[in-house]
């Protein structure tokens, strides 16, 4: 039973880990209905920038926050600088872009920082304050990503900024009708997406080291969070990050073992698109004619 | 006095399919000017062009300054209100949060809570549903909605396309009555399409008539009310 509770403690930390990246995901698909595979590696690459800086001396959280700047804005060129002008492409271009930017990020940082495996230090104290059940940084990180979902919820929901980003992912037209500068909401939310991936990237890397490849579970599984709760909710995929992120920890513990526990992100993935592809917590659209 | 808004030889195409062959016409400040035409005719792409959503040739001024081409939102934040063919309404967003929506480009929120009471007052509907979901609002409801949030931009002038359009003659009488309240209250001048030509005949001021895109006949409403062929070609008596 002890067992069990400290896997589903473990699973929560990881879980809103996937949650964070699984929003960021859908951050990008309200706005251009498309999966954004980069995400991952925009994420690891700027946590490759928190290892730079904390290298050369910077204590932590300042880095922390310095990353979280830089990752807005790399968002923030990326989208005016390689989105934009695939705007009006057909889907598979659009896609090619993002398959594109994901190797040529991959790629770069393993140039600049070899593929060799490095640590990444949690800012969270090593000695264990919840005794056998959660490890300092796995509670830190739970906790770092409540905020970081209650600063988004807040932002969205209530201020006009937010609103207007809401207003031109739905219906980009009426928006500029009302004078919203809809192509900046969106590099705005490229902005977002990065910020947020950064802070997931950041607290994903000291559970599975740092290396240009470390993504790459991380989004699947952020993917599959993303589908369990509808791809078009963000709540649906902050709870099926939490989901997936305990699943995966218990039936890795229990039932199939720790070699098999990806295989879960892809069973979910494919479960989820045949037996009910609007996920859990998808929108059910209500309009009247 | 120089006229708010002037066209003069717009001319625009749909890929290549040409739509506006050359419109001229300019409304006064505070007035009501009405569109009229048949299908196809190109009275919502008059409109779409002074608005920015289809280029277009030729010259459109707004208060003496070209306009023409420039970008949705910039027009928009000069102080031209849209209320588009299909309403355009966020569907999954309250009536409030559209209303808000409206008043996006104004810092001023004070006189924005002020409008915001102003437009419920001509509107009781909308503020028993402020806060449902506005995909769920009656046909009738959302265009008060549109009209509503063109209005919460404080706008100079108000394009309002076909708002009679799939509402009851009821509704419609209701709305009409408003819009012309809205016009003398707040001094918005209206531009204003309609299949309807008796209703908006008696709204308007002015009128204009377009045939495939060129201006073909315009007048004050009451001289276009009595014109022989406006009567049998849009009154239908």
């Amino acid at each position: 039973m002890d067992a069990l509770l400290h896997q589903i403690l473990a699973g929560l930390a990881t879980g809103g880990i996937y949650a964070s990246l699984a929003l960021a995901l859908v951050m990008i698909y309200q706005a251009t209905h498309l999966v954004n595979f980069a995400q991952g590696e925009m994420a690891m690459f700027t946590t490759y920038i928190a290892w730079s800086l904390i290298n050369a001396g910077v204590p932590y959280w300042p880095a922390f926050f310095l990353t979280i700047g830089l990752a807005f804005v790399l968002g923030v060129v990326i989208e005016r600088v390689v989105i934009r002008p695939v705007e009006r492409a057909p889907v598979l271009a659009v896609v090619v872009v993002f398959i594109a930017l994901l190797l040529i990020l991959n790629s770069i940082t393993g140039w600049i920082y070899s593929y060799t495996i490095k640590t990444f230090p949690s800012p969270f104290p090593s000695q264990p304050i919840f005794g056998r059940y959660l490890s300092p940084h796995e509670f830190g990180a739970i906790l770092v990503t409540l905020v970081v979902l209650a600063l988004l919820y807040a932002f969205f929901r209530f201020t006009p900024l937010g609103l207007a980003m809401r207003a031109a992912a739905q219906n980009p037209e009426s928006s500029r009708l009302v004078g919203i500068r809809v192509g900046w909401m969106l590099a705005l939310g490229w902005g977002l997406a990065a910020a947020v991936g950064a802070i997931a990237g950041m607290m994903v890397a000291p559970i599975v080291y740092l290396d240009p490849n470390m993504m790459g579970g991380v989004l699947l599984y952020a993917f599959a969070a993303a589908l369990v709760g509808g791809i078009d909710n963000p709540m649906g995929a902050v709870i099926g990050g939490f989901l997936v992120g305990v699943l995966e920890n218990v039936l890795g513990a229990f039932v199939i073992g720790n070699e098999l526990k990806l295989s879960v992100a892809l069973v979910i993935i494919i479960g989820v698109l045949l037996v009910k592809p609007s996920g859990f917590f998808g929108r059910v659209q209500v309009t009247r004619v | 006095m120089s006229a708010l808004l002037e066209l003069a030889g717009v001319r625009a195409a749909y890929g290549a399919t040409r739509v506006l062959h050359g419109i001229d016409f300019a409304m006064e400040e505070r007035s009501i000017t009405a569109l009229l035409g048949a299908n196809g005719a190109g009275k919502t792409t008059t409109l779409r062009a002074i608005c920015g959503m289809v280029r277009s040739e030729g010259a459109i001024r707004f208060a003496g300054e070209p306009i023409q081409n420039r970008k949705t939102e910039d027009i928009a934040r000069m102080g031209i209100a849209h209320v588009p063919d299909g309403r355009g309404t966020f569907l999954h967003l309250t009536t409030e949060e559209n209303l808000r929506l409206g008043a996006y480009v104004r810092k001023d929120r004070a006189a924005v809570a002020r409008d915001l009471e102003r437009v419920y007052g001509y509107f009781p509907r909308l503020k028993e549903r402020s806060h449902q979901q506005a995909g769920t609002l009656s046909g009738g409801e959302q265009q008060m909605l549109a009209v509503s949030r063109a209005l919460m931009l404080a706008p100079k002038l108000m394009l309002l396309d076909e708002p009679s359009f799939g509402l009851a003659p009821l509704v419609v009488r209701e709305l009409f009555h408003i819009l012309r309240a809205i016009n003398q209250e707040e001094r918005v001048s209206m531009l204003l399409v309609e299949q309807n030509a008796a209703m908006a005949l008696d709204l308007a001021d002015q009128a204009c008539v377009i045939e495939t895109g060129r201006m073909v006949l315009s007048g004050t409403a009451a001289e276009l009310k009595r014109d022989d062929a406006v009567r049998r070609s849009y009154l239908g008596y």
